[in-house]
């Protein structure tokens, strides 16, 4: 069985193709090492049925040589993603019990590929965390451990630590992530796998919860390049439900991993390497850069001046947004309803019950950042230095065909091993924050272990709908790292 | 000297502006599919967008743009090319989204002008400050259970035009000019049905008071005015209370009330400290509205003719006065009407039969002009037996009675009943003689100078021939015989 669960999509591909495999086969697999792995909490709901259904269904459209390019590929799918007749519920409590009677762009899209769904992952309620610690139904836990001290529970990182977690442990074969800040690329770097945000827009946000939409993007988390560009094909695509998805038609993501980087110049941004930065990241970085170079590609250090701002901007932003998105959860119309003496109080009392500590947090700040007499200093300001970032990336643009970065500061941290301070926690999204203000498309790509055995990655930015570029870069990168480690829980 | 209210203090003067939500003229909703007919039953036309699930996303109704857009050129104002809709936040439980999506600073119509007609045949311009597409909420339903109130989302959704005028009115009279007007206009474009009983159109009355060439002072909002005479009713009633205020030494606050139409007066609703802070800002999930020139020209070619051209060109081709021109371009039916019986026949008459007997029918029976109890094509063959005088003026209101009551054309009325006028001059110097031989006396007191009596003789003579005497040929031949 863990030769099955521990294909690539790729050549699970071939094989169901060849008629080697069937999808019965390959989601019983899977679905059985989804109940051996419950400890890692990585799913709020298993659908081991319609996953079992849909796999037979796989099987009868490859007989008709009707398969689609997922067709019997056993998939988690982020609790973000609104999943007809199957309970969605954002990681949180006030929509423990909703099920909604539509499907989102993105899983109808994979549905429509062909996918098998097995379930939906964890994540940080309502996407809001770089941990996966901020769930209502428990912190999901990474299958790698430290060398030093195998008994420590690690985070996956957030806010798709349920995905990562799952693709990390194959216990899936691939999954959905949405990027807000970093919330597909953080915990791909944690768990050792591949994240890919493409450019906002590229991927409908129609069905897919919203935490603040003019950053949120979905996109794949695989455990190869090639897995994500397989991925991104079958979500991406216009959807004139959503105003702000692009009508720009898709490029065979596969085809453009050529292999062949020569000539193209590679960004280094001197901010990415702040004083404070491990020795251990900055030397992934170091060597991602010779790998490129080794492959022909030419690195070319830049300036991205306005990097120090982002942080803090991305926290006015995406609580802003955040504030008003999160308005609906009221208790009126679905979702958890505390009664009250008053309307006032029905809102105070759901709301108050329904929300954990850290969206309550950024309801409030949201709040605040746009009341009368703050706009200005934070909203409006906000979005000024949210232009000059995507600015500085333009012009950067115009010299280099990508950038290279580290995904993260660090290696995944443990469960109990972080303080309260919540900002401490938002440093996490430092290096992923900028390309989600700017809209650009981000991959994370598995290039390095740490000193304690842990997975780094490397993150790869490129132009505004250029996923082309990135794929084909990240692709080599990938090769030239040959990163084959893999969770020491997990039996290959 | 205009409108004042004479106060202990001396006069004062009124300010008034007006915000109108006009319902938007369409068959869905501004943000989702969903249908929008009156009267449905409850929760019936409601989207996944529209109850606000997680994860539905709004996508602009073009053609609710295209209404807008249409709007604006029948206002004379400037389409704005870059709109932004922003969303407005608030919690209430017949709003779904926790916000309502409008326009905030950039919203698609700038400023324009409305005209208006006043009785005394005066002018007045007011000033259109913008005009903004939003979404309205639903409804609260308190009335239905003892502790609970219901909600029903139908309304949810739905396209409203926020139209907001300048501190230009000085009057109620103008403030109801100055809706009537919008309304006819809104009307004529087909973007709003202006129904004010159905809540299509809606009123919100800014009222301050100053004395003669202060600068304005604090103003109050009354919400919630759904008729012109309710609005009529709590501008009276809202600047009677301001100038007692400042009279008795007090100040008005900046607020809004709520006008109770069973009192008949305004009462505030909430004060301007305890105003909902509403946290604008441009909604994420919409893209900038941007406009084409040629968009806007396509929309500029499909106006109709609007009720300020149409009184000019009544005035013009059918020398109608300015009131007349102006009563009967009131609304595209009248006009439409009027035009009818017009083509080919003497405007001034047709104009004096449709406004006269033809409007008072209407009013009568409570008909409207698109169910007339009288057609064009009738009316104009009445004016036409008029003009040929085969009817005198009395004679011809005694068939159109008939023609209301029966429904019949002129003709034929004329035929049956033989109503036709007398015309033949021997008939009637015949009548007259009789009249008069059978009167001495009286023929006797007419010379010697009681003129007075000669309007008995026309009487007796009409009465001799049963009203069909030719007026004007009676009055004639009795000076002749009477010497």
């Amino acid at each position: 069985m863990s030769e099955l669960t521990n294909l690539t999509i790729a050549d699970a591909r071939a094989k169901l193709a060849k008629g080697e495999i069937s999808a019965v086969e390959l989601t019983e697999a899977h679905i059985q090492a989804m109940e051996a792995a419950r400890g890692l909490n990585a799913f709020v709901t298993e659908t081991p049925d319609l996953a079992l259904e849909r796999a037979r269904e796989a099987d009868a459209a490859q007989k008709k040589g009707e398969a689609g390019i997922l067709s019997g590929i056993p998939l988690g799918i982020k609790d973000l993603f609104a999943t007809e007749g199957v309970r969605t519920t954002a990681s949180s409590k006030i929509l423990e019990n909703f099920v909604p009677p539509y499907e989102s762009t993105i899983s109808a899209n994979l549905k429509k590929a062909g996918a098998v769904m097995l379930g939906k992952t964890s994540l940080d309620e309502f996407a809001m965390g770089s941990s996966n610690m901020t769930s209502a139904f428990g912190p999901v836990i990474s299958p790698w451990k430290r060398k030093s001290n195998s008994n420590a529970q690690l985070v996956p990182g957030g806010s798709s630590g349920g995905s990562a977690s799952a693709v990390s442990a194959r216990i899936a074969m691939g999954a959905t992530g949405t990027d807000t800040g970093g919330s597909i690329r953080q915990p791909a770097s944690f768990c050792g796998i591949v994240g890919f945000k493409p450019t906002y827009g590229r991927c409908s946000r129609w069905g897919t919860i919203a935490f603040a939409s003019s950053l949120d993007q979905a996109g794949p988390m695989t455990r190869t390049v090639k897995d994500a560009a397989l991925m991104l094909q079958a979500m991406a695509g216009h959807d004139p439900k959503d105003s702000t998805s692009a009508n720009i038609a898709l490029p065979d993501f596969a085809a453009a991993m050529t292999g062949d980087i020569r000539g193209l110049k590679i960004g280094i941004p001197k901010e990415y390497r702040p004083d404070g930065l491990s020795a251990e990241i900055s030397k992934l970085w170091d060597d991602g850069i010779e790998m490129l170079k080794a492959a022909g590609a030419t690195p070319v250090e830049i300036s991205l001046p306005h990097t120090k701002y982002a942080l803090a901007t991305y926290y006015i932003v995406a609580p802003a947004e955040c504030s008003s998105n999160l308005a609906r959860y009221d208790g009126v119309r679905y979702g958890m309803r505390v009664e009250g003496k008053t309307l006032d109080e029905l809102y105070a009392k759901t709301r108050a019950a329904g929300f954990g500590q850290e969206v309550r947090r950024r309801i409030l700040i949201g709040t605040y950042v746009l009341s009368a007499g703050y706009y200005d200093a934070y909203y409006t300001k906000a979005q000024k230095v949210r232009a000059l970032i995507a600015e500085d990336f333009r012009k950067a643009f115009e010299t280099v065909d990508a950038i290279l970065t580290p995904t993260a500061p660090s290696a995944a941290f443990g469960l109990g091993e972080t303080n309260d301070d919540p900002v401490a926690m938002w440093l996490n999204d430092v290096f992923t924050v900028p390309a989600s203000l700017a809209g650009l498309p981000g991959i994370s790509v598995p290039t390095g272990l740490s000193s304690e055995g842990l997975p780094l990655g490397l993150q790869l930015l490129g132009r505004p709908f250029d996923e082309e570029t990135v794929l084909k870069v990240a692709g080599v990168l990938e090769s030239a790292a040959g990163f084959k480690a893999t969770p020491n829980g997990v039996e290959i | 000297m205009g409108y004042v209210i004479q106060g202990e203090t001396g006069d004062w003067e009124l300010v008034i502006g007006l915000e109108v939500h006009a319902q938007v003229t369409s068959k869905s909703k501004l943000f989702s599919g969903a249908a929008t007919s009156f009267g449905a039953e409850p929760n019936t036309e409601v989207s996944l967008v529209d109850a606000a699930m997680p994860g539905m996303l709004p996508v602009i109704n073009e053609y609710c743009v295209e209404q807008a857009i249409r709007t604006g050129l029948g206002l004379k104002a400037q389409i704005n090319k870059t709109s932004v809709f922003a969303r407005k936040n608030y919690f209430y439980a017949d709003l779904p989204q926790g916000y309502q999506i409008s326009q905030y600073d950039q919203p698609i119509v700038g400023e324009g002008t409305i005209i208006l007609d006043m009785k005394d045949g005066s002018t007045r311009t007011i000033g259109i400050e913008r005009l903004h597409l939003e979404q309205d909420a639903g409804k609260s339903l308190h009335d239905q259970h003892p502790s609970k109130s219901f909600i029903d989302l139908n309304r949810a959704g739905t396209a409203l035009m926020e139209i907001v005028s300048k501190p230009d009115m000085r009057s109620p009279e103008e403030a109801a000019a100055y809706v009537t007007k919008l309304r006819s206009i809104l009307r004529y474009l087909g973007t709003c049905d202006g129904n004010m009983a159905e809540g299509s159109m809606r009123c919100d009355i800014n009222v301050s008071v100053r004395k003669a060439g202060e600068p304005y002072r604090t103003r109050t909002e009354t919400k919630n005015v759904n008729s012109i005479r309710f609005m009529f009713q709590a501008i009276e009633y809202e600047a009677r209370r301001q100038i007692d205020l400042y009279e008795e030494g007090g100040e008005v606050v900046q607020e809004t009330r709520l006008f109770d139409a069973n009192k008949g007066e305004t009462r505030s609703m909430r004060s301007k400290e305890n105003a909902h802070d509403y946290r604008y800002f441009p909604d994420p999930d919409l893209l900038p509205l941007v406009l084409s020139d040629e968009e806007i020209a396509k929309v500029k070619a499909s106006l109709p003719e609007l009720p300020d051209e149409k009184k000019e060109r009544f005035m013009r081709d059918y020398q109608l006065s300015n009131y007349d021109a102006g009563v009967l371009v009131a609304d595209q039916e009248s006009a439409h009407f009027f035009e009818t019986v017009a083509k080919g026949r003497d405007p001034k008459l047709a104009a004096n039969w449709v406004m006269g007997d033809f409007f008072g029918a209407l009013n009568r029976l409570g008909k409207e002009i698109t169910d007339p109890p009288v057609t064009a094509a009738n009316l104009g063959a009445l004016v036409d037996l008029i003009a040929d005088n085969t009817l005198s003026g009395r004679l011809a209101k005694e068939v159109f009675e008939l023609m209301v009551e029966t429904g019949k054309a002129p003709g034929d009325i004329v035929e049956e009943r033989g109503l036709r006028q007398v015309t033949d001059t021997g008939a009637i110097d015949k009548a007259i003689a009789d009249v008069l031989a059978a009167n001495p006396d009286k023929v006797a007191e007419y010379k010697s100078g009681k003129d007075k009596l000669f309007g008995f003789f026309v009487g007796q003579v009409m009465k001799a021939t049963a009203g069909k005497a030719n007026p004007a040929l009676v009055n004639d031949s009795l000076k002749k015989q009477l010497g």
